[in-house]
């Protein structure tokens, strides 16, 4: 009797989450159909142009060219972030040395380097990559920087003195113990690299669904861009989506082991930091 | 200046975990006198050495000199263009659309924020709003706002504000949410009312989080102002780079490119010295969503 209430009620919390979804787009249907308006055409017109654009005409020549530079500059940025984070992160130096410069390109609004990018690397697909790549790096680059600092020191004094090996001490306790703050800052990385995506699409080229999406609004095509702004959506939630399977997967230990704390953490459980973990010092 | 504030909050940690006669001796804290400017100087060997090397690639041919001329030379321009009015008056317009697009992002995504991080049938219920239109790309928007609002400010302002408020709303969110349980019971148990207990433990510890919203929302509505400067032609910075590639005019460009970069680094700076006076009183609490 009482699991019967209790299953009812999860029930209803579920359904409640597609309340005011589905109310949005069934109410911005039926507006748009009556408005008339230039701006908003009907969301059936919208949908139909969807469906003819981007199943699957345009896949090829626009979809599948956007999706694979982001993906190589994101990919480009994930081995030099994490590589150099984690030798900044090592040495006291290099880390101070850098610092200023790191903080000056981080601040340095990406699209600004569009002109000189174009510059270097004409108006192909390298010029494209090398934004997502100047954008996307420096969050997982920082990142990983901080992780590798916040490794339990005690643990790297006890591999050190069972002599485990450097690069056994590399890859089995710093890496694992900084993949906290790496995928964070990968994911932070992966938001701005779509970003990145659309507006190298948006100056000077010939394909992509940045270039689709302007083309469309400067042939005022209105619908047709509305198609494509969906489409990007889409492609963000899918990305997220899959960021997520993939960061619980790889770092289940991790929560494994927070599980174990109390809840209500206390202020020393707080800072951000991997808390370490028996498994790692056996791993190791 | 992150730095610093990481190593208090280890400091933090390290006298909490360890209630030994060690933690008490010396924890990792803030570091003065002679490690400090060491680490000046450090820094300064570093920028100086990059200098250098550009300088060094373009003069002798390393990189193509019609495109990337010497570093002195961009300097040089850059310190002729401050002198003048007209870098003063872009930089002013970018800077004008960001503060009144990270404004009203506030106006609206810290209250929202407050609603559904105490209400957890409102959070369920937008839930899947929120997490459908977090991840489109504010830039998609470009087009649409270029057709809606023209290329002046006010479309700078929507794609500011729209781009802003995601990150605003998260940790406004966050915030709210994780209020420590045992104040907020303490309080109850003390016969707060409802109120009293919103304005004396809930937007306290919210603060910081707003304030860590703020500083990613300052550099991400940066990067919009830039954007629909240059993809959307309003004035500014970004369209003034643009006319300057275009014209051929590449010392100029990367003046301004440089400009751009210490604005945002300058921001940033700002922000986070906000940030750490904010969470001054409980650095360990500090947990970074984001950027």
């Amino acid at each position: 009797m009482k699991d019967g209430r209790v299953i009812g009620r999860r029930a209803g919390l579920f359904l409640l989450q597609f309340v005011v979804p589905v109310a949005l787009v069934a109410g911005f249907g039926l507006w748009s159909e009556r408005a008339d308006d230039f701006f908003f055409p009907p969301l059936s017109r919208i949908a139909a142009d969807f469906a003819d654009t981007w199943l699957f005409e345009r896949v090829g020549t626009d979809l599948v060219p956007s999706l694979a530079r982001m993906l190589a500059g994101y990919a480009i940025s994930v081995v030099c972030g994490v590589a150099l984070g984690v030798l900044f992160g090592m040495s006291r130096i290099l880390r101070t040395a850098t610092d200023p410069v790191i903080q000056f390109l981080r601040a340095l609004p990406a699209p600004a380097m569009i002109p000189f990018a174009m510059l270097l690397f004409g108006t192909g697909d390298a010029s494209k990559v090398f934004i997502v790549v100047l954008g996307t790096m420096w969050p997982i680059l920082l990142n990983t920087l901080d992780g590798v600092r916040g490794v339990e020191e005690q643990q790297l004094d006890m591999a050190r003195s069972f002599r485990v090996p450097a690069t056994a001490r590399l890859f089995h306790i710093t890496l694992p113990a900084a993949s906290p703050r790496i995928f964070a800052g990968m994911r932070t990385s992966l938001g701005i690299g779509i970003i990145l995506m659309v507006v190298s699409e948006m100056v000077a080229s010939r394909n992509g669904i940045g270039y689709f999406v302007l083309q469309s609004q400067r042939s005022f095509e209105i619908s047709a861009m509305w198609g494509g702004v969906i489409l990007l959506g889409l492609i963000g939630l899918a990305l997220s989506w899959v960021f997520v399977r993939v960061e619980n997967r790889v770092l289940r230990w991790h929560r494994g082991a927070r599980g174990l704390l109390p809840e209500p953490a206390t202020a020393s459980g707080r800072t951000g930091l991997p808390r370490p973990t028996t498994q790692e010092v056996t791993r190791a | 200046m992150r730095q610093a504030v990481e190593d208090e909050g280890n400091a933090l940690v390290v006298a909490s975990d360890t209630a030994g006669p060690e933690a008490v001796a010396g924890p990792p804290g803030r570091r003065a006198g002679p490690r400090g400017a060491a680490d000046l100087a450090i820094k300064l060997a570093g920028v100086l050495a990059v200098l250098v090397v550009l300088e060094l690639c373009s003069r002798f041919g390393l990189l193509p000199r019609r495109w990337f001329p010497p570093v002195s030379e961009m300097y040089a321009e850059l310190f002729r263009l401050a002198a003048q009015q007209p870098l003063w008056v872009e930089v002013g317009r970018t800077l004008r659309a960001w503060a009144v697009g990270i404004g009203l992002a506030t106006l609206l995504a810290v209250p929202a924020g407050v609603a559904l991080g105490s209400s957890a049938v409102a959070y369920r219920m937008s839930r899947i709003v929120i997490e459908f239109c977090r991840p489109i790309p504010s830039v998609a928007l470009i087009p649409l706002a270029v057709l809606v609002y023209g290329t002046g400010l006010e479309m700078k302002v929507f794609l500011i504000a729209f781009a802003t408020f995601w990150p605003l709303l998260f940790q406004t969110v966050y915030g709210v949410q994780d209020v420590d349980p045992v104040a907020r019971d303490t309080a109850r148990a003390y016969g707060l009312g409802a109120a009293a207990r919103f304005w004396v433990i809930t937007i306290p510890s919210a603060a910081p989080y707003i304030a860590t919203g703020l500083r990613i929302a300052s550099s991400i509505g940066l990067v919009l102002a830039v954007t629909s400067e240059l993809v959307g032609g309003a004035t500014g910075l970004g369209r003034a780079i643009v006319v300057a590639q275009s014209a051929g005019q590449i010392t100029l460009m990367y003046a301004l490119i440089i400009t751009t970069g210490l604005l945002g680094w300058a921001l940033n700076a700002v922000f986070a010295a906000v940030e750490r006076k904010a969470l001054r009183w409980h650095p360990a609490q500090r947990q970074e969503v984001a950027r």
